[in-house]
């Protein structure tokens, strides 16, 4: 029993300066594993009411509102009722493979989540080829998407797969040469990481495909990676912008469940529980590569002007955020709890909301002591940096119009690749600009 | 840290690859097949991780099972099952098909005997340190300016890719 403490406490230790995966200690792996899926998974029923409630101000609509205050509980209701339908497998379905494939496409979602650093210790672990990983693993995702297709054995689940397919096949090239120019400048400074960096004898040659790593080569190089090289760091990030769109099947690329063409794509034939599963994989696919983009481009966990404000009074300011945020949040609710009807029959959501906005409060005023204050930091600039991401899909929703499938493919192949290449070309000439320039003075010095 | 690469996980993949490798021309349905093909991949690519070769295995699931696999689905889902399952298979290769397994058997029965003569199948000695660094190394390897050595053929492999892809388009298109 002594031990069993012993060995929780070992990593809590403030020496311990590794992810639980690295440092080998399974408990606090599985405390992490645990918040990671707990904290998708609020994130995703958020994202299901911000979502209809955004598009529906966007569309001068109210959205929700009979649920809970302002359709709070909407989403839980949506939960409840999809669970109670009725599964139905169509007769003529590949069973075993339609049962499988939504389950495929859930594993892939939620297993990058392995490698996504919430913060330098805040990740569950941290691999040699950590971005590697979350490429290859979100690509088997396709799979899934296929199988639900093709097991259907209906038309438009089938054209629906096929459409993603192709569609995920052109974009990850795209998103793999701008995520190729990011690991060229990580290794511009040679970050020494130790075990899971990169080559010890050497740090300056080498760069690294680890998460952490990426953040914190732009930590050693005080600047995030979408500032380098003004403009071509925007250039990257502004091609793994649009293919990371296309990747999760969102509008405007939605063209697999194209509700206008094809009922609702690939999981048409889908119901209840399974499609919510669907459901569960896209949002969180979304915060995966969502995270992908903040963690390459966007500084990770690094909060915002780490040069221009920097310094203690600026760093203390910065660390009281996130419980003002939560505060702000609180007041809202207290806001809206005076504005509610005084009618008896809103006494229970105005009591709801009370509780909500208090438990809020609690949260903020938690966060403002210190022992919370620091460890909870980086874990907030992620996720608000995430959160921008996913406000940023709603509004593409609200505001651009479908592709056509040939525009589509016209806009990965021909306009996203080659400026990939450029892209990847103009990153490693400016890289080694010292070592050109003086080769062509030798040159010009052998004329 | 205990390594994970022990003997149980091993034979755990190697089953999953074996029993993948016999499903895939096994069944008669071409999705069923390919879908036991990347399960076979998979497991060869958790096999790479067992060798301390991170990045092989990432890559073999990038490129196998993400890129390829879903290309060959894309056709394959087009094929009538109905049809497929009617049909005859029309190659009758069996014994060139035996007499052409028996010789790799016997070759990997040979190279087993001799190289694990007075020795244990699993060495005690475990190469763990290239792990953190597999990337870097296979980096070095091709391209370093000492201890690169592979460059050259990893050029011509690109080269016939290269070929490969040119020829494709030039197939595929009537009018280019």
């Amino acid at each position: 029993m002594h031990e069993l403490i012993d060995y929780i406490q070992s990593y809590l230790d403030p020496r311990v300066t590794t992810t639980p995966g690295a440092a080998g200690n399974i408990f606090w792996a599985t405390v992490y594993i645990l918040l990671v899926f707990g904290g998708l998974s609020v994130a995703v029923i958020a994202m299901n009411w911000l979502e209809r409630k955004i598009l529906a101000h966007m569309q001068v609509r109210l959205g929700p509102m009979r649920v809970g205050p302002h359709g709070l509980l909407q989403p839980i209701a949506d939960a409840i009722k999809l669970l109670l339908k009725e599964d139905i497998i169509p007769a003529e379905a590949d069973a075993f493979i339609f049962w499988i494939a939504p389950f495929m496409v859930v594993l892939a979602a939620f297993t990058v989540f392995v490698v996504v650093p919430f913060g330098p210790t805040h990740a569950i672990t941290d691999m040699n080829i950590g971005i590697l990983f979350m490429l290859g693993v979100s690509s088997l995702s396709v799979l899934g998407i296929v199988m639900a297709g093709w097991a259907s054995n209906s038309h438009y689940p089938l054209i629906g797969a096929l459409r993603s397919s192709a569609q995920m096949v052109s974009y990850e090239v795209a998103m793999g040469l701008a995520v190729l120019s990011v690991i060229l400048l990580t290794s511009l400074h040679g970050v020494d990481l130790g075990l899971y960096g990169i080559g010890a004898n050497n740090p300056q040659a080498y760069g690294t495909l680890s998460m952490i790593g990426i953040v914190q080569a732009q930590q050693e190089q005080g600047v995030w990676f979408i500032f380098k090289f003004f403009p071509l760091g925007l250039i990257g990030f502004f091609i793994f912008a649009i293919a990371m769109v296309a990747e999760t099947n969102r509008a405007p690329f939605d063209l697999p469940e194209a509700e206008s063409e094809l009922t609702a794509g690939f999981h048409t034939e889908y119901s209840g529980f399974r499609w919510s599963l669907f459901f569960l994989a896209e949002y969180s696919a979304m915060i995966a590569v969502s995270s992908i983009a903040v963690t390459l481009w966007l500084g990770g966990w690094l909060r915002p002007f780490p040069n221009a404000l920097n310094g203690p009074t600026w760093d203390l300011v910065f660390s009281l955020i996130p419980g003002m945020s939560f505060l702000l949040l609180a007041a809202m609710c207290f806001y809206n709890v005076a504005r509610m009807p005084k009618h008896p029959l809103f006494k229970i959501q105005t009591m709801g909301l009370a509780g909500f906005g208090a438990v809020l409060g609690l949260i903020g005023v938690v966060m403002f002591i210190p022992a919370v204050r620091d460890r909870v930091n980086d874990v907030f600039w992620f996720a608000a940096k995430v959160a921008g991401f996913m406000y940023l899909y709603i509004w593409y929703r609200g505001t651009f119009p479908r592709y056509r499938f040939d525009q589509l493919m016209k806009v990965g192949w021909k306009i996203l690749l080659p400026l990939g290449l450029a892209l990847l070309i103009l990153t490693a000439a400016m890289g080694m600009r010292t070592e050109l320039w003086n080769q062509f003075q030798e040159v010009v010095h052998g004329l | 840290m205990n390594p994970v690469a022990t003997p149980f996980f091993f034979y755990l993949l190697a089953g999953t690859m074996i029993v993948g490798g016999i499903l895939v021309i096994t069944r008669k349905n071409a999705v069923h097949s390919a879908l036991a093909l990347i399960t076979t991949l998979l497991a060869q690519a958790a096999l790479y991780l067992m060798l301390y070769a991170p990045f092989v295995a990432g890559v073999q699931i990038i490129l196998y099972a993400g890129g390829i696999m879903v290309l060959f689905l894309f056709v394959i889902m087009l094929i009538s099952i109905e049809r497929a399952a009617k049909e005859r298979q029309f190659n009758k290769q069996w014994l060139v098909g035996i007499v052409a397994a028996a010789a790799l058997g016997g070759l990997f029965i040979t190279i087993y005997t001799t190289t694990t003569k007075g020795k244990e199948l699993f060495p005690e000695g475990r190469m763990t340190y290239g792990e953190s660094q597999n990337t870097q190394q296979i980096a070095a390897l091709l391209f370093d300016r000492g201890a690169g050595q592979y460059m050259f053929a990893f050029e011509i492999a690109s080269l016939l890719l290269l070929v490969a892809i040119i020829g494709a388009v030039v197939m595929a298109k009537k009018r280019i």
